[in-house]
């Protein structure tokens, strides 16, 4: 699995889109750092690019490389190594090489600006985190997706619905039914919807962490109250965490049972 | 025939009088009395007694304890090297003026103690004119300066330090109940119920104070018109400021700066008419002005910066001007609901605005509508500001904000401004 981990990993590195991703993420982040010189503004301004492009990048480029290596996979496949060996560690190189990416873009421009004598170092490291696991979570769905689906059009479909649905839709309905059941206490329920999609837990967790929640009146408190202690952070990171493995789960389930 | 005698017969014994008060001034009434713990006056209540009106009292270093000093004689007190009046929170008041004209200077006065049913304070002016309190430090007295219906009075540089917990068992730093014209300046308040708090007081000046720390406001008015406070600075307390049924207040030049807190503001109007906002500073206050009612209310040139609502009206609010203002990355700078709406916003400078300038006259060329959908939303289910941010939040604002349907359409700025307002 190493092996074929190590292959993916430099197969990604090397080609040209790493590194106009890897560019994007310096060239956004040191122009914020530039221009607004505030870390922890940087640090919201960054999050928003990052809760929306991540996710979808992840999706995309997990879903293209899985199609794009599907000839070596087959070849790969013909060989005497375990198959889990082999989509583990395709999907492994992939987020690892993906997350260098977004690790590097954002670390190496910080590192200059000297983030490490700044207060803001955990709120950028809760970033940093957050970012890391959505590309692991987003691009194991992709994975599975793609894994589940020979046809590349709809592969490409359900993907994009599924970003499209974790990032806007997902906030509509639950804006909705909140607005719907107003008349019901509704602090539990709203803590644990956001804590089911792992775009708005990530969002709620460095918000939390950049003291925004000050500003979110009665509410920000609950969540504030909930998030802030060892047991939110410990629950929400397990959250995470479960949102990675399960997807992982199913690719090592769905490729074990799959016919080529 | 005798009229032109009899006056300057009264002339005369005026001028007799006049003479003698001269005299009784230079002889005895510049009198000096020094208390030292190694001298031959050892108290403070001694030196009260041997001294007659307008004497001076020099205190030196030392701590005194000598339960309620009352002054009932124009006097004044000065301390030298800081000595300490200690109150052993004996639960009574420890300096008490009972007259007019006396100046209390450069003292350290401490321990009042707690009570629930008397409201008990380092310096009590009761009734009393033309008083001057200077320089003192008043630490972990129930009240810091208590003023009862005393007027034309100067309190100076001190600072009142308290140790509130709770608000039932505090008291307020400076507590100003049927007060004119008092000048209030330079002095340092933290960690009491309220910083500075007025009942029934008039015409009076407010200058560079610092509160902070405060349980509930740093600087509250009640019933209190025709007041001015400038450039004091409100810091993390409660709420910054509450200003409640007055009329005509002036603030100006202050800085409201982190009132956090799930009802926190930094400026609160309730029912205020008449006053002018100027050239203060809000900055990161969970609320930046909370209005509910005000009427003829000027807001111009003044700073809001990182607040959760830069300005939030509840209730009906009349004839406001809230022109020049910046609004510079606020969650929410405007929140006003009311359909009927006759407050003129314009000139002001929106970091959100995204409009174009074409002509280059420094005025935005489309109107912006600073009421946003979302915070339409946020006051009917609260909970719903967990979406604060999000994606899907940032389009339907984009979305009410070029039709608005929820939000009031009336309220816009039909001049807002491209860069930041200077002054």
């Amino acid at each position: 699995m190493l092996k074929i981990l190590k292959y993916s990993f430099f197969d990604l590195i090397r080609s040209k889109w790493s590194y106009v991703y890897f560019l994007f993420y310096l060239v956004i982040s040191s122009s914020l750092l530039y221009l607004s010189g505030d870390i922890s503004k940087v640090i919201i301004s960054l999050m928003n690019i990052i809760l929306i492009l991540v996710p979808l990048i992840a999706s995309i480029f997990g879903v293209m490389y899985y199609y794009n290596s599907r000839e070596f996979t087959e070849l790969l496949l013909a060989q005497p190594i375990k198959r889990t060996n082999i989509f583990l560690g395709q999907y492994i190189g992939l987020a690892v090489s993906l997350s260098s990416s977004l690790l590097f873009g954002l670390g190496i421009p910080f590192l200059i600006y000297g983030i490490f004598r700044s207060a803001e170092i955990w709120n950028f490291i809760i970033l940093i985190v957050t970012g890391v696991f959505l590309t692991f979570i987003f691009s194991a769905i992709s994975f599975l997706v793609a894994l589940k689906n020979e046809n590349r059009l709809k592969g490409f479909g359900i993907v994009i619905f599924l970003w499209m649905f974790m990032a806007i839709i997902y906030d509509g309905l639950f804006l909705l039914s909140l607005i719907v059941f107003k008349e019901y206490p509704l602090e539990t329920i709203s803590l644990t919807l956001s804590m089911l999609n792992p775009i708005d837990l990530s969002r709620i967790l460095i918000l939390l962490k950049l003291d925004i929640s000050a500003l979110m009146g009665y509410t920000g408190a609950v969540f504030r109250k909930f998030f802030g202690t060892d047991t939110g952070l410990l629950l929400s990171t397990l959250i995470l965490v479960m949102w990675t493995v399960l997807p992982v789960w199913a690719i090592v389930r769905v490729s074990g049972r799959k016919n080529f | 025939m005798n009229r032109p005698n009899g006056y300057s017969g009264i002339w005369g014994l005026q001028m007799g009088l006049l003479l003698l008060m001269t005299f009784y001034s230079f002889f005895c009434a510049a009198g000096t009395v020094k208390v030292d713990q190694n001298g031959k006056v050892k108290t403070i209540q001694e030196a009260l007694a041997m001294s007659g009106s307008g004497d001076t009292i020099l205190v030196y270093g030392g701590n005194y304890s000598e339960g309620t000093i009352l002054i009932d004689k124009p006097l004044t007190l000065i301390g030298i090297d800081r000595p300490i009046i200690d109150g052993h929170d004996r639960d009574s008041d420890i300096i008490i003026i009972a007259s007019d004209s006396v100046t209390l200077e450069g003292f350290t006065i401490q321990n009042a103690g707690t009570s629930y049913i008397k409201d008990l304070a380092g310096i009590r002016v009761r009734r009393k004119n033309n008083f001057v309190i200077r320089n003192n430090h008043l630490i972990n007295t129930m009240f810091g300066i208590y003023l009862e219906k005393a007027n034309d009075g100067k309190i100076v540089d001190n600072q009142v330090i308290g140790q509130a917990i709770e608000e039932v068992s505090s008291g307020n730093g400076i507590h100003a109940w049927y007060c004119k014209n008092l000048f209030i300046s330079g002095n340092t308040i933290v960690s009491h119920r309220d910083g500075i708090y007025f009942e029934f007081v008039e015409s009076s000046q407010l200058v560079d104070n610092i509160s902070r720390n405060n349980l509930r406001y740093g600087l509250h008015f009640m019933f209190s018109n025709n007041d001015e406070y400038t450039n004091n600075l409100f810091e993390k307390n409660g709420a910054g400021v509450a200003v409640m049924f007055s009329k005509n207040i002036n603030m100006y030049q202050n800085t409201f700066a982190n009132n956090w807190g799930s009802a926190s503001y930094g400026l609160l109007l309730k029912e205020i008419y008449d006053a002018r906002i100027e050239e203060n500073i809000f900055d990161g206050n969970t609320m930046g002005i909370k209005v509910d009612g005000s009427t003829r209310v000027t807001y111009h040139n003044n700073s809001f910066e990182n607040n959760g609502w830069a300005i939030k009206f509840v209730g009906g609010s009349y004839d406001n001007k809230i022109n020049n203002n910046n609004f510079i990355s606020n969650s929410f700078d405007l929140v006003l609901e009311s359909a009927r709406n006759n407050n003129t916003i314009n000139g002001n400078y929106w970091s959100s605005y995204t409009g174009y300038d074409l002509d280059k006259n420094g005025i935005g060329d489309i109107p912006f509508r600073p009421v946003k959908l979302f915070s339409y939303i946020v006051s009917r289910t609260p909970e719903s500001m967990v979406l604060l941010r999000s994606l899907f939040i940032d389009i339907i604002d984009f979305s009410e904000r070029v039709r608005p349907m929820f939000t009031p359409e009336n309220v816009m700025d039909h001049a807002p401004l491209m860069n930041k307002v200077v002054y």
